[in-house]
C-alpha cells in the first residue's frame, strides 16, 4: 500500500512509453529524415492523414474533373509549377481567369505539404529529393512505396478503376483527409488485404 | 402585408430574369461581335462533330465527355468524374453564370477542336443547348 503511488505512476509511464513505441514502430523509412517524427509529434500531430479541403473555390474549380486532391499532398514548388501551366494540365486545358488562378495558387501554396503537420504530408515531403518537383502525387516515392504491393490487375487492369489517380475510388474517406488502409475498398474487388 | 407580398413576388420574378439574363448577356456579346444568324441546327452539328486529338490521334467530340443524352450525366473521358447533365430542363444550374459559360467554352473548345470557338460557333452551340 505504501508504494502503491510509485507503482501506479511507474506503470503509467512504462505504459505510455510502450504505447508510444507501438505508434512509432510503424514500419516507414520516411519517418525520421529532415522532419523529425519523435514520440510526441506522433502522439500530438493531427489525427487525419492530411488536412481536408475546406476551400469551396478549389473544390469547385479543381474538383470538377477529378478528385479534389488535398494541397498537403504535394510541395508548394509543385503546385506553383502546375498552376503556372494550366493550359497543359496532363494533356488537358484547365485554364482559369487570372483572378481565380492567383487565388487558387495562394490556397495551394499556403496549405502545401511543406510545413503541414499531418502524417502523409510529412512523409511525402521526406520522400522527395530536394531537386524533384513532382506533378503527380502518384509518382512521389512515398506514394509508390505505399502502393507497391498492389497487383496491376487490381488497378491499371481493373475496368472499374484504371488508375491510381482516382484516390476516392478506393480510399472511401479520402475526401475527409483520411487514407487509412483499413478503409480501402477496391472497386469490383473489395477490402484490401495484404 | 399586401406590400410585402408584392415585393416578394417582384423579387422572385426578378430572380428569374437574373438567370435568363446570363444567356441574354452571352447572346448580346455575340451580336456585338457581328453574329446575325443563330442556328440551333448548326449548334447541334458542331456539338456532335468529331475532331482528331492532335496528341493522341483519337477522335473526340463534345459528346465524348457529355454523353449522347444531354438529360443524363456525362463522364470525364480521363478521370471518370461525373459531369452533371447539360440539359437545363433537368439541371437548373446550367447557363446561369456568364463567367462559368465563358470558362467552359474556352477550355473545352480548345481541347475538343484545338482552338477557341468563334462567336458564331458559340452562339449556335448555346442556342442548341438551352433548348434541351
Amino acid at each position: 500500500m505504501k508504494h502503491m503511488k510509485i507503482i501506479v505512476t511507474a506503470s503509467a509511464i512504462v505504459g505510455l512509453i510502450l504505447s508510444a513505441s507501438l505508434v512509432i514502430g510503424d514500419d516507414d523509412r520516411y519517418e525520421n529524415k529532415e522532419r523529425k517524427e519523435g514520440v510526441f509529434r506522433q502522439l500530438f500531430s493531427k489525427k487525419l492523414d492530411v488536412a481536408p479541403v475546406k476551400n469551396e473555390l478549389y473544390r469547385e474549380e479543381c474538383g470538377s474533373c477529378h478528385f479534389a486532391y488535398q494541397p498537403g499532398l504535394l510541395p508548394s514548388r509543385s503546385w506553383k509549377k502546375m498552376m503556372g501551366d494550366l493550359e497543359n494540365h496532363f494533356d488537358e486545358n484547365a485554364e482559369l481567369d487570372k483572378e481565380t488562378q492567383v487565388a487558387l495558387t495562394k490556397y495551394l501554396v499556403e496549405n502545401s505539404a511543406d510545413d503541414a503537420n499531418y502524417k502523409r504530408s510529412i512523409r511525402i515531403m521526406n520522400s522527395l529529393s530536394k531537386n524533384s518537383t513532382p506533378l503527380r502525387i502518384t509518382k512521389t516515392p512515398y506514394f509508390i512505396r505505399k502502393h507497391d504491393e498492389i497487383p496491376r490487375r487490381l488497378v491499371q487492369g481493373n475496368p472499374k478503376l484504371g488508375s491510381f489517380s482516382k484516390c476516392a475510388a478506393c480510399h472511401v474517406n479520402a475526401d475527409k483527409g483520411s487514407y487509412e488502409e483499413d478503409d480501402v475498398r477496391i472497386p469490383g474487388v473489395g477490402k484490401w488485404d495484404d | 402585408m399586401k406590400a410585402k407580398t408584392i415585393i416578394s413576388v417582384l423579387f422572385v420574378l426578378g430572380s428569374q430574369f437574373a438567370s435568363a439574363n446570363a444567356v441574354d448577356d452571352m447572346f448580346s456579346e455575340y451580336k456585338k461581335s457581328g453574329v446575325t444568324n443563330i442556328s440551333e441546327q448548326q449548334g447541334k452539328t458542331l456539338w456532335t462533330k468529331k475532331f482528331t486529338n492532335k496528341k493522341t490521334g483519337k477522335l473526340q467530340s463534345c459528346t465524348t465527355c457529355h454523353g449522347n443524352n444531354l438529360k443524363k450525366a456525362g463522364k470525364h473521358v480521363k478521370t471518370g468524374k461525373l459531369i452533371e447533365p447539360m440539359a437545363a430542363s433537368v439541371n437548373s444550374k446550367r447557363y446561369t453564370k456568364v463567367k462559368t459559360m465563358k470558362k467552359w467554352f474556352k477550355r473545352n473548345c480548345k481541347w475538343t477542336i484545338g482552338r477557341e470557338c468563334s462567336a458564331q460557333e458559340q452562339a449556335d452551340i448555346l442556342a442548341y443547348l438551352i433548348k434541351q
